[in-house]
């Protein structure tokens, strides 16, 4: 999948992820996809309640040898 | 069109040791990410956390505390001997850093900047001779109306 920006979270645990996760989606335009990349166990279903409360739309998550990734488009 | 209404939280902090500072600010710093307007209360010992002058060096003590991580075994009334509380602390300060997570003033500032109402108790103030310059820029000083006022129409109401 094609995204418009990449945020490494990697080794960062809660809340780090989302709080920078809401920082990268804040700079992007409507429509743009952001890449999350981040290796806390809780960020999968942390980036899904993200999703869910603020309407960005979570794409596709998956998990790649230890790395969660996602996809969220921007409401 | 009405706009929704947003969420809220509202979060009375009345603890000073480095192990009861994280919970609010990490509640408060994610919840303002999930568009949640969420506002801190920092009463009693609380203020410490936003006290620029404590909040770097906020400690634990292992004293009443069996939950406390020992290398060695270790009986609980051996935490008041001298010295023990900053052991504790250099201690929880390596696990900290270990999984990489912010300091308390870096969370302090995420808040801030994440628009969370940071609150100080004016009591506390009076009580302990903190001065308004003393804590952290952004945060506002106010009393139990101005909390209450707020949390009145919260969705959560966390005493931390």
């Amino acid at each position: 999948m094609e995204a418009d920006k990449v945020l490494d979270c990697k080794g960062l645990n809660c809340p780090m992820p989302i709080v920078k996760t809401k920082k990268a989606i804040e700079e992007m335009e409507s429509g743009q996809v952001l890449r999350v990349e981040a290796t806390d166990k809780g960020s999968k279903s942390d980036i899904a309640a993200f999703a869910e409360r603020t309407g960005h739309e979570l794409l596709e998550s998956r998990e790649e040898g230890g790395v969660f990734i996602f996809y969220l488009r921007k409401k | 069109m009405a706009e929704e209404k947003r969420k809220r939280m509202a979060i009375i902090a009345s603890k000073g040791t480095l192990d009861m500072a994280y919970p609010p600010l990490i509640l408060a710093s994610t919840a303002a990410a999930m568009d949640v307007e969420t506002a801190i209360f920092f009463t009693l010992y609380g203020v410490d956390i936003i006290n620029k002058k404590k909040y770097a060096s906020l400690k634990v003590a292992p004293v009443a505390n069996p939950a406390m991580p020992s290398p060695v075994p270790f009986p609980n009334i051996l935490g008041i001997l001298p010295g023990m509380t900053p052991m504790a602390t250099t201690m929880m300060k390596g696990m900290i850093k270990k999984i990489n997570w912010p300091t308390i003033p870096e969370l302090v500032q995420t808040c801030i900047e994440a628009d969370v109402k940071m609150i100080a108790c004016t009591p506390t103030l009076e009580m302990t001779g903190v001065k308004k310059e003393d804590l952290v820029e952004g945060v506002v000083v106010a009393g139990a109306a101005e909390f209450l006022n707020f949390a009145l129409d919260a969705d959560i109401t966390l005493f931390i």
